[in-house]
């Protein structure tokens, strides 16, 4: 009983540390975002990679997702004889919801696992120790960047995957199902406030700074063995997962 | 001169430099040899306080660098240049501009001094005409020669050498060595080397000190530390099984 004990309380100190650890990284890059010289060109490089290079699987994702939704909104709508209200639940559910947390889960995979394997394989290719000895901070040359980039990035991203998943849940509700386009359209027109858009806005806001920051912490801190990248990598991609879906509901909750 | 004082370290429990006293010649190379996993390394990293020590003092021309505020390390670092044991390239960079980088990020001088400074660099290290490669592109000799320059760019005082030959032929390792000494005859630094490059180290050294067991077993000029009759130091440098020191 008393090492079940003792072996919780180490887990629990454990865990803590790696949060403060984790809470000051973030600070710390933070900070290093306003501190001058700006990197400009860093910034403009990693939106790039962040963005543009996950597009494709943005684009792919919504429009399949909003193909299912297409087709799952209106079975359950026309048990209620509700078909004309499919417009209106795809793009609330895609605004409030499935955009944000499906985008952040593509970015996730596509380049948040692609940023802690980068970062993990300079720790242990001793390229952090480098800048640090040139007197180069890591965190703000590599991590504060990146950041800013995800922030940048991610709602564009977002908003890309619900408008692409408006018209892949459109080609099927009313191209193979039926459903009026006038009603399509006008549903939506009339559900939709400005609340909704702002509050994806927000949590794409907010995915784009959890993915980044738990991404390029696990790099940052691999640890120097043959498996560090690897687990690096993994624990970024479940980190990052977990704690979308976590902060999601915490937003949620608090802006319904 | 740097001065590294009663120097402690451990890893996870695991005390690796144990009141390490060492005193290093400016202007001098000194060679710090000892067994794979000795803490040589570890030793070299606490020199621009890449690591701290748990207990002890590095001392650099008096200033002691294990308390420094960022702004004073930053300074203190800037007088260091590194040659680390992989060269530390960034791969997401040509050599031109891995060489370039200090000088961008440090300096504000423009484009046209840079290139000037960086071409002279690159033709001074055997690399001329391979600025546009990528670190993946040339050998692992080319490597550590975009490293050296790299670690020249900003003409430093102190170089620090991390195992310089590892993982060349001998013939890669031996022009290594004979570019430290003419980097070394063109720019006066002090260099700290630690290597395992035996004997072929001893000729370009001033000074070797021998780290075993996390203290420093022996350290003198080159020629008396050949010549001690310290039984350690003896069946290191003739790579003798049978000794003093437990071979696994």
């Amino acid at each position: 009983m008393i090492s079940l004990l003792s072996q919780l309380g180490r887990w629990s100190l454990e865990w803590f540390s790696e949060m403060g650890k984790m809470f000051l990284f973030l600070i710390s890059a933070l900070v290093w975002v306003f501190r001058p010289p700006a990197k400009i060109y860093l910034i403009v490089q990693h939106i790039k990679s962040i963005g543009v290079d996950s597009l494709l699987v943005v684009i792919m994702s919504g429009f399949f997702t909003g193909m299912v939704m297409g087709l799952q909104g209106y079975y359950s709508l026309k048990k209620f004889n509700a078909e004309s209200w499919l417009g209106s639940v795809v793009a609330l559910t895609l605004l409030r919801e499935l955009g944000p947390v499906l985008s952040a889960f593509m970015v996730t995979g596509r380049t948040g696992s692609a940023m802690a394997a980068e970062i993990g394989t300079m720790r242990i290719t001793e390229q952090i120790d480098a800048l640090y000895s040139m007197a180069i901070n890591p965190i703000k040359y590599l991590v504060s960047p990146r950041i800013v980039a995800g922030l940048i990035a991610m709602p564009l991203l977002t908003a890309i995957f619900d408008v692409v998943g408006i018209y892949g849940a459109y080609l099927i509700g009313v191209g193979l199902l039926g459903v009026s386009s006038g009603s399509y359209f006008s549903g939506m027109e009339n559900s939709v406030v400005f609340r909704d858009v702002y509050v994806g806005f927000l949590k794409s806001v907010s995915f784009g700074l959890i993915i980044t920051w738990i991404c390029c912490y696990k790099g940052f801190n691999t640890s120097p063995m043959a498996t560090g990248v690897s687990r690096a990598t993994t624990e970024s991609v479940v980190l990052s997962f977990i704690m979308v879906l976590v902060w999601d509901y915490f937003l949620t909750s608090v802006l319904l | 001169m740097i001065q590294i004082v009663k120097l402690h370290k451990s890893f996870a429990g695991h005390e690796v430099l144990k009141g390490v006293n060492l005193n290093i010649e400016t202007g001098k190379i000194t060679t710090i040899i000892g067994g794979s996993g000795c803490g040589k390394t570890v030793l070299l990293k606490h020199l621009n306080a890449l690591l701290l020590p748990d207990h002890g003092q590095v001392i650099v021309d008096g200033v002691e660098i294990s308390n420094l505020g960022q702004k004073n390390l930053n300074k203190i670092r800037h007088r260091f240049g590194v040659l680390f044991q992989g060269a530390a390239l960034l791969d997401s960079m040509t050599i031109y501009d891995n060489v370039a980088f200090p000088l961008r990020e440090k300096t504000g001088m423009d484009e046209g001094a840079i290139r000037k400074k960086v071409e002279e660099r690159i033709y001074q290290v055997g690399l001329e005409g391979m600025g546009y490669k990528f670190p993946a592109e040339v050998s692992g000799g080319m490597k550590k020669r975009a490293g050296l320059a790299r670690a020249l760019i900003m003409d430093p005082e102190i170089v620090l050498f991390d195992e310089p030959t590892t993982g060349l032929d001998p013939l890669l390792g031996k022009s290594i060595h004979e570019l430290i000494v003419k980097m070394h005859a063109t720019f006066g630094f002090t260099g700290v080397i630690v290597s395992h490059d035996i004997p072929e180290v001893f000729t370009i050294s001033d000074f070797v000190a021998m780290l075993s067991n996390g203290v420093i077993e022996e350290i003198g000029p080159t020629e008396e530390f050949l010549a001690s009759h310290n039984p350690v130091v003896q069946q290191f440098i003739k790579g003798e099984t049978q000794g003093p020191i437990r071979v696994l």
